[in-house]
């Protein structure tokens, strides 16, 4: 059980639980390296990895790059906004003219769901999906499991809820096939019109009533409302949200335990959770973000172990 | 295959007790050298040393670490498996220390190249010796030379030296394994 089962980490529905604990225990040790006077390590030093970011991402891609060069990876940037993408180049087209420079494995994002499989089957180089439209985002759902794993010593038989916008949230639905994976029982809350049609299909409950939800779940993954996705009115406003399914700290005063509480980011506060939750000691968000750069070092690392 | 054993348990027990005795007779005083098993099989030896010097020294002892070099080799992507890691513990300051590196077996020496590429990470130590079971003299791809040692072998390529330890192994012992002509 040391090398990963796969080529691409394309989203967490390809990984078996092998992988999943062998990505987490190769993290254990990065995260200690990145805790050391000097952060850094040789292993990849004769590796490039072009970050392609045809979406906005700040967060994310400053995580990869970090951890990209923590490997001592070279990396090169490319967004689409500055791009030959306006210019009418296909996608395959604008991959081949990159790896054409010596290229040896490639971080994208995309708008559309797919684009990361698609090009799997027509280039030779590593991919990893840095989230594809609401489709799947692997690495967040990997450092919420691993967040979870170090708070609570175990996935394995934790109660999690996803609170939030899940129709339009490729968060959501790696974290549901990652948790489920490594054995954790997953509901997901919000207003019904953000939810996705048939999403029990995938074994996990909904929940409407947020506070019926918390007081059943071990961790609450708070997610964001996604405006930037919204093209219609999915509820009336963002204050009567708020009164249903913001998370405050007088809800969970009212639980008869503490929780959990994630949020992948950029947060709203005030919104999805109320700034002092946001801050209090159940809260694990800052350690997510520390916890991103560890494992997205040891996706790296294992994949282009397997780069001849 | 075919093995045949080099050092029983009493003839290492005998060398473990001369080799911590070395470093008391080099060092005398302690106070600024730190010990550092290299990962994963030099580690047990480290122990070996720790558990000796503890009863010569009592409270002087020196500390002890574990250093793992997975990400400082050179051999990363050249191999069909992934170089799986092992734990770092280094809870000191290594920064103006005496170090000794501790491993088992000194073959190519390039774990010992990588193990001073990894050290620099936790700072500029003063001196860096090597302390080493066995030492495969006629193999060496590097110019490092162990400054304490336990047994030097004359083993070609074909074979492997295996160290036991009985906390993992069974049994201490050394063994030499000819494996078979393909």
């Amino acid at each position: 059980m040391s090398n990963l089962s796969v080529k691409h980490l394309l989203g967490i529905k390809f990984l078996t639980e092998a992988d999943l604990h062998l990505i987490f225990e190769t993290a254990d040790h990065f995260k200690e390296v990145i805790n050391r006077p000097i952060k850094k390590v040789p292993s990849l030093r004769d590796i490039t990895i072009a970050n392609l970011f045809f979406e906005n991402s700040t967060r994310t891609k400053l995580s990869f790059e970090l951890a990209e060069k923590r490997l001592s990876a070279d990396v090169i940037n490319f967004s689409a906004a500055s791009s030959s993408v306006k210019k009418g180049e296909t996608l395959q087209d604008t991959v081949n003219n990159i790896l054409a420079m010596k290229v040896d494995m490639l971080i994208m994002r995309h708008p559309n769901p797919g684009a990361g499989v698609f090009l799997s089957k027509h280039i030779n180089a590593a991919i990893i999906n840095a989230g594809d439209g609401a489709h799947e985002h692997p690495t967040q759902a990997l450092l919420d499991a691993y967040s979870i794993r170090e708070k609570l010593k175990d996935v394995r038989g934790k109660k999690v809820v996803i609170v939030g916008d899940i129709l339009h949230s490729r968060v959501a639905l790696s974290n549901i096939f990652a948790l489920q994976k490594l054995g954790a029982e997953v509901k997901v809350c919000g207003p019904l019109t953000l939810m996705p049609k048939h999403i029990e299909s995938l074994g996990v409950k909904v929940e409407t009533n947020l506070k019926a939800a918390l007081e059943w779940c071990d961790v609450a993954n708070m997610l964001r409302i996604q405006n930037e996705r919204m093209e219609i009115t999915y509820f009336p406003s963002t204050r009567e949200y708020v009164q249903q399914f913001g998370l405050t700290s007088d809800l969970l005063a009212k639980l008869n335990k503490p929780i959990t509480i994630m949020h992948p980011g950029p947060i709203n506060r005030g919104v999805e959770v109320s700034s002092d939750v946001a801050d209090s000691e159940h809260s694990i968000i800052l350690n997510q973000v520390e916890n991103g750069v560890a494992i997205r070092m040891a996706v790296i690392y294992l994949l282009a172990s397997k780069i001849k | 295959m075919r093995q045949h054993k080099l050092l029983n348990a009493n003839e290492i027990d005998i060398i473990l007790q001369r080799l911590a005795f070395q470093l008391i007779e080099n060092y005398s005083d302690f106070s600024n050298t730190v010990l550092i098993g290299i990962q994963p099989r030099g580690v047990y030896l480290a122990n070996r040393i720790e558990k000796i010097l503890q009863k010569e020294l009592g409270n002087k002892c020196p500390k002890f670490g574990k250093l793992d070099i997975t990400f400082y080799r050179d051999d990363f992507r050249r191999g069909s498996k992934t170089l799986e890691a092992n734990q770092t513990q280094i809870d000191f300051i290594v920064e103006d220390k005496n170090i000794i590196f501790i491993d088992d077996v000194l073959y190519t020496g390039r774990s010992i190249r990588s193990a001073l590429t990894a050290i620099q990470s936790f700072g500029r130590p003063k001196t860096i010796e090597l302390l080493t079971l066995i030492d495969r003299r006629f193999s060496r791809h590097l110019p490092i030379q162990p400054d304490y040692n336990g047994k030097q072998v004359d083993a070609i390529n074909k074979e492997r030296v295996v160290v036991k330890w009985k906390e993992n192994d069974g049994e201490d012992a050394v063994e030499i394994i000819r494996l078979n002509d393909e």
